[in-house]
C-alpha cells in the first residue's frame, strides 16, 4: 500500500492583530500526516501548536499558506462542506472537555449522528456501543456535570468516534486530568488509533503521549524544529521507557 | 455520497426543550416580561370588548353607567375606541418589553458560547444555531402569551364585574373576546421571536475559534 497523506500542510503562517501589534504565531509551517498515524504536536506553551491544530482542524483560517485534508483544500470549501467535513471528516477532543451540559452522555454522543443524518435508533445504538467501548457502560444517563473529569473525556472520544471520521483531532486531551486518568485516555486514543485506523493527531506538552506515538512533531516558536519518527525518540521520562 | 448536514424538527425542538428545563430560572425571568406585557395587552382589549358590549346593548341605563364610570360615550357612538394615551402606553410597554427579551437572550448566548461553539465543531450549520434559539424564544413566546392572555383577560373581566356589576355582561361580545385574545397571544409570541433573532444571529455567526477561546 502506498503511503496516504491525510493531512497536508504548506507553508502555513498565521497572524493575529492585536491592534497596535500584529503577532506572528506561525511563520511557515510545513507537515504532512500519514493516515493511521498516532501523531504528536508538542511545543512549549505560546509555540503555536494550538494554532496549527485549529488550522488542521478547519476551525480557523490561515493568513497565508494552504491546509489540505484527504488533498482537498479546505480554504475552498463553502460553509456547507466545512461543516460536513467537521462532522465526518474530524473528531475533535478538548482540553476542557467541551460537553454540552444540558445533554446526558449519550445525546453527547449521538449529536454529531444526528448531524450526518443518522436515524434516533441506529444512533442510540451506535452510542452505547462507543460509550462500552471507552469504559462507560451505564452511564449513558448521567449529564457531564454528573461524570468526573476523566469519564468526560471518555464521553468526548466516543463522540469523536461519532461518525468513524478519518481524523481525531486532540488539543490537550489530558491537560486538565491527573496523571493516571490521563494515561487512561492515552492508551483509549492509542487503542482507538491501532484497531480503527483512525489518524490521531494530538496538540500536547504532555510527556506522556510520546510513548504512544508513532511519530512527534516538535513546535517551537512557530515554525518546525524537528520531527521524529518513533525509533528515533529517546526517552527518558522516568519508568517510560519504551 | 450526500455530502448533507440535517437536524430534523423533532430534534431542534428536543434541544430547545431540554435547554429551557436546564435553565430554567433565567426562562422563567424571560418569560415573565412578556406574561406582564401581554396581560397588560390583553387587559386594555377586553375592557374595550367589555364597554363596546355594554354599548351595543343600547340600554340607556348601560350608557349612563359607562359615562359614569369615565368613558366618552357619545351620542350614535357604536364603539369605543382606546384612546391615544392608552394605545401609546400600549407601544411602550410592547417596546420595554422587547427591550427586556434582548438583553436576557444575549445573557442567554453569551453564557452559552462554548455549547454554541462545540455545536460547530460537531457540524451544525449557522441555522441550526438560529433555529434552536428561535424555537426556545417560541416556547417561551407561546408559554407567556398564553399564561398573559389568559391572566389579563381574566383581570378584565373581575374588574368590569366590580365596576358595573352583572350589567357588563348582559350582552358579552364573545367573538371579540376570542378575537382579543388571540391577536395578543399572537403578539406576545412575535415580540418574543423579535426579541431573540438578533442574539441568535450573533451566536449562530460566531467562528468556532473564537467561541471556544471565551473563558468561562
Amino acid at each position: 500500500m502506498s503511503v496516504k497523506n491525510i493531512v497536508r500542510v504548506t507553508d502555513v503562517t498565521k497572524d493575529f492583530d492585536l491592534g497596535k501589534i500584529v503577532v506572528k504565531v506561525l511563520k511557515g509551517i510545513d507537515l504532512s500526516i500519514e493516515t493511521g498515524k498516532y501523531v504528536s504536536i508538542m511545543g512549549p506553551s505560546g509555540s503555536g501548536k494550538s494554532t496549527i491544530f485549529n488550522m488542521i482542524g478547519g476551525l480557523d483560517k490561515p493568513t497565508a499558506g494552504k491546509v489540505f485534508i484527504d488533498e482537498v483544500d479546505i480554504a475552498q470549501l463553502d460553509a456547507y462542506e466545512l461543516a460536513w467535513l467537521r462532522c465526518r471528516k474530524i473528531g475533535y477532543i478538548f482540553q476542557t472537555f467541551n460537553l454540552i451540559p444540558v445533554m446526558t452522555a449519550l445525546e453527547n454522543v449521538t449529536l454529531p449522528m444526528t448531524f450526518g443524518g443518522m436515524p434516533g435508533e441506529a444512533s442510540t445504538e451506535r452510542g452505547m456501543k462507543l460509550l462500552r467501548q471507552v469504559g462507560l457502560e451505564g452511564r449513558h444517563n448521567h449529564k457531564p456535570s454528573e461524570l468526573s473529569g476523566g469519564q468526560q473525556q471518555r464521553v468526548a472520544v466516543a463522540r469523536a468516534l461519532a461518525n468513524s471520521p478519518a481524523i481525531i483531532l486532540a488539543d490537550e486531551p489530558t491537560g486538565n486530568l491527573d496523571l493516571a486518568t490521563g494515561e487512561e485516555v492515552i492508551s483509549l486514543l492509542k487503542e482507538m488509533s491501532a484497531n480503527q485506523g483512525v489518524t490521531v493527531i494530538s496538540a500536547t506538552h504532555d510527556f506522556k503521549m510520546l510513548n504512544v506515538s508513532d511519530q512527534v512533531i516538535w513546535i517551537r516558536d512557530g515554525k518546525v524544529e524537528k520531527i521524529q519518527e518513533r525509533d528515533e525518540l529517546e526517552i527518558h521520562t522516568g519508568g517510560m521507557n519504551s | 455520497m450526500s455530502r448533507l448536514i440535517v437536524l430534523p424538527w423533532s430534534k431542534s425542538v428536543e434541544i430547545a426543550y431540554k435547554s429551557i428545563r436546564a435553565r430554567f430560572f433565567r426562562s422563567i425571568v424571560t418569560t415573565v416580561t412578556l406574561v406582564l406585557a401581554v396581560s397588560f395587552l390583553a387587559f386594555s382589549q377586553i375592557s374595550i370588548n367589555i364597554a363596546d358590549g355594554m354599548l351595543a346593548s343600547g340600554d340607556n341605563t348601560t350608557c349612563q353607567t359607562l359615562i359614569r364610570c369615565g368613558y366618552d360615550v357619545l351620542p350614535g357612538d357604536t364603539s369605543l375606541a382606546s384612546s391615544p394615551k392608552q394605545r401609546w402606553i400600549l407601544t411602550l410597554s410592547m417596546l420595554v418589553c422587547i427591550v427586556g427579551i434582548i438583553n436576557a437572550q444575549l445573557m442567554s448566548v453569551s453564557e452559552r458560547f462554548r455549547e454554541i461553539g462545540t455545536m460547530k465543531c460537531l457540524g451544525a450549520l449557522d441555522r441550526f444555531i438560529v433555529r434552536i434559539f428561535v424555537m426556545e424564544a417560541a416556547m417561551q413566546g407561546f408559554a407567556g402569551a398564553v399564561i398573559g392572555a389568559l391572566g389579563g383577560g381574566l383581570f378584565a373581566v373581575l374588574t368590569a364585574w366590580f365596576r358595573f356589576g352583572s350589567e357588563a355582561f348582559a350582552t358579552p361580545p364573545y367573538q371579540s373576546f376570542v378575537l382579543s385574545m388571540a391577536t395578543s397571544v399572537l403578539i406576545g409570541i412575535s415580540l418574543s421571536l423579535i426579541g431573540v433573532l438578533y442574539p441568535a444571529i450573533i451566536a449562530s455567526r460566531m467562528q468556532p475559534v473564537e467561541a471556544m477561546r471565551v473563558e468561562q
